[in-house]
């Protein structure tokens, strides 16, 4: 409950420093945590592909393999295009990483392991989570190549589309637990875990999130068959990096937050299971999510754009919408009787 | 109203997914393609003109690099040209082994295009699973011919080397093995919905029009067009084996798909076959000259490749080098057709559309 006392607690030297020492702290986490899912996405897709992964620097299990990478990319020379828009293309990376660094404030990893307790963490998640889908259409335009124009362009349409889905979709939640702040929405889930009270919403859940992620299948912004690599393909080096580390922070945001929305954050899958610290079970869960991810990469092909659009717009959207009306009766009935 | 404007965008020769070194400049109204130009001639290696500096034999390492993922069938098309013209009878188990490596080579061609097809979509697993099993292929070829991708394997009269011991065995083991692996490729793909998705209704023209454009193989048989050289036109021992021509009806790149996979099935049939039927022991050269020199006239094969209809022409002037060699080379022909399907698809299509099509630069340049 340290983190209570702080919050409450006058502003100051002292605690401006703590609270920067913490945010440090959580940075280096999240970063050496991307560090890993890379290596980890890249061996199971090995083992799913039937093949090995990296498996030479750093031992067998190629432990330092994206160290090395994120090396290269450091000592790579920085290239801006001569017909390039300066400003926005510097600018560019940097709306596309600030705002995936911001989302992890609100995000509460076990009861004590949590930053920003306020009311409406939800809605500043996917507030703030938006302005990224800029970041990825001011990179296509400032390029001023043609693949990076369709792919931002592809970007902004496919993100301002599946955000929609994305949102209602928990509004269900919302519903149940009456309020947006998401430390009150695990513990509603004390009992019984949302992904069973509301599976309609977790499966438009994580369609959206996929594509707001902008994962495959819904990789489009990138597409590399077609687009090259969509609106990164004027990019980088460090600048490029900045891009991938953005979906990666996303991906890990994403995976904790529908820890948090749907598998009841820390709390254990049975009450009498609650001996296993609850650091433990959401590592476990997050860690079940991401390796979905990474199989469903290995799995699947891209959807086609005007597919995409047609899905977030005439099925996830109305299913999305029925679920919120199904909620509320299902919430009024029950409180009836 | 905003004012649109229609852009024009240059896919190739550097791009991931062409193939190869193929340039097609397209004109796209937002994500929909108004025109495309197709660019060729970035692998131009001038195999006919060089064919006419070379010794017949010479010529046989040259055909190996026109469609390089299906040496087999090019260096038939071309030792059969010369056999025909010469009148030479080739010793029967010789047939059999240039039967066995043709198949063999067929469905190592067929997997590459799964693999690359699908990879196109964006799904990178089967790309690696195809090449697994093309690997197995590969490894038998290689046994046979001693190399992997470039076999200059087959001569005028005959092969080069007999089977090695347990060859057969092998190949025999590996056709039960691939009846498996196809089961699985259905399994990890054809079913899925995107795929399909993706596929139905793509890129899609009738037989006429596949006939109006002289496309072959695959790329014809897909629209119904029951067509298929090695049962329409028998060379080699083909007229010996039993196995149907594989077509589809709908003529889009779904059908093109389906037809190629199950085409695999046919080859293995064609191998199992060859297999039980050849002869065990025997000659693998017939009694050739040493220098070949063809007597004066002219002649045109055409067999069937994974692309489809090879042919070849060659004038002989009665000298031990040809007068003029001309190869009629399948993707060239199939790829004629790329810009009038391409008209009113949207980019995502592209790619899928002119893999679909299986072109071979090597092939479409010469």
């Amino acid at each position: 409950m340290m983190m209570q006392e702080l919050l409450a607690s006058q502003p100051g030297p002292v605690n401006f420093l703590i609270f920067f020492i913490q945010a440090v702290a959580l940075l280096l986490i999240v970063l050496g945590f991307v560090t890993y899912v890379i290596l980890a996405e890249r061996k199971v897709l090995g083992f799913m592909q039937s093949r090995y992964g990296p498996n030479r620097v750093g031992g067998r299990l190629g432990l330092l393999q994206t160290f090395a990478d994120i090396l290269k990319l450091l000592v790579k020379e920085d290239t801006i295009p001569d017909k390039a828009d300066k400003k926005l293309f510097i600018l560019a990376p940097g709306f596309a990483i600030v705002p995936a660094v911001m989302v992890l404030a609100v995000l509460p990893f076990t009861e004590h392991f949590h930053f920003a307790d306020i009311g409406i963490g939800l809605l500043y998640y996917f507030g703030i989570a938006g302005i990224t889908t800029l970041g990825l259409l001011l990179g296509g335009w400032a390029s001023n190549n043609k693949y990076s124009l369709l792919g931002g362009a592809r970007a902004a349409a496919q993100m301002v589309s599946y955000e929609i889905p994305l949102v209602m979709s928990v509004l269900g939640i919302v519903l149940l637990t009456g309020s947006m702040n998401l430390i009150d929405i695990v513990e509603a889930q004390e009992k019984v875990w949302f992904v069973f009270t509301q599976p309609i919403a977790f499966i438009v859940f994580s369609i959206a999130a996929y594509a707001e992620l902008n994962r495959v299948p819904f990789d489009l912004p990138e597409s590399e068959n077609e687009l090259v690599a969509g609106f990164q393909t004027e990019y980088g080096g460090f600048r490029w990096a900045m891009f991938y580390l953005a979906e990666y922070i996303y991906a890990f945001a994403m995976s904790a937050l529908a820890v948090v929305l749907f598998f009841g954050g820390w709390q254990p899958l049975f009450p009498f299971l609650d001996f296993i610290p609850g650091a433990v079970w959401f590592g476990l869960k997050f860690a079940i999510l991401v390796f979905g991810l990474s199989w469903v990469r290995a799995t699947w092909p891209r959807v086609r754009p005007d597919h995409l659009m047609e899905f977030a717009w005439k099925v996830l959207l109305p299913v999305a919408l029925a679920n919120i009306f199904l909620t509320a009766i299902a919430k009024e009935l029950i409180q009836l009787f | 109203m905003l004012r649109t404007e229609e852009m024009q965008i240059n896919i190739g020769p550097h791009h991931p997914s062409t193939h190869g070194v193929f340039r097609v400049l397209l004109t796209i109204d937002g994500e929909i393609i108004t025109k495309a130009e197709p660019v060729i001639g970035y692998l131009h290696r001038g195999t006919e003109k060089l064919a006419e500096d070379l010794q017949y034999t010479q010529i046989i390492p040259y055909t190996d690099r026109m469609d390089y993922v299906s040496g087999m069938t090019n260096n038939y098309v071309f030792v059969h040209a010369v056999e025909t013209l010469m009148g030479i009878e080739v010793p029967e188990r010789a047939e059999y082994l240039r039967v066995l490596a043709m198949e063999l080579n067929r469905i190592a061609s067929h997997l590459v295009f799964w693999g690359t097809f699908l990879l196109d979509f964006g799904a990178t697993t089967p790309y690696l699973v195809a090449f697994r099993e093309r690997e197995v292929v590969l490894n038998l070829l290689n046994e046979l011919s001693g190399a992997r991708m470039t076999f200059n394997y087959m001569r005028i009269g005959g092969v080069k080397w007999d089977a090695p011991p347990g060859w057969i065995e092998k190949v025999k083991e590996f056709v039960p093995y691939m009846r498996e692996q196809l089961k699985t490729y259905d399994e990890l793909a054809t079913g899925n919905e995107i795929f399909q998705s993706r596929m139905k209704g793509v890129g899609t023209y009738t037989a006429e029009e596949a006939l109006q454009y002289s496309l072959s193989g695959p790329n014809l048989r897909c629209t119904g067009v029951e067509w298929d050289l090695r049962k329409n036109e028998p060379y080699s021992v083909y007229d010996r084996f039993d196995f149907d021509i594989v077509t589809e009806q709908s003529g889009d790149v779904w059908a093109r798909y389906l037809v190629r996979t199950r085409e695999i099935e046919q080859s293995l049939r064609i191998i199992e076959q060859a297999i039980e039927q050849m002869p065990k022991d025997g000659p693998i050269m017939a009694k050739v000259p040493r220098v070949i020199k063809p007597p004066k006239g002219e002649v045109y094969v055409r067999i069937e490749s994974p692309k489809g209809e090879i042919g070849c022409y060659i004038y002989s002037e009665g000298k031990n080098k040809p007068y003029r060699v001309k190869f009629r080379r399948p993707s060239f022909y199939n790829l004629q057709i790329l810009p009038k399907i391409l008209v009113g698809e949207n980019i995502s299509n592209l790619i899928p559309i002119l893999a679909a099509v299986d072109i071979i630069l090597g092939e479409v340049d010469g």
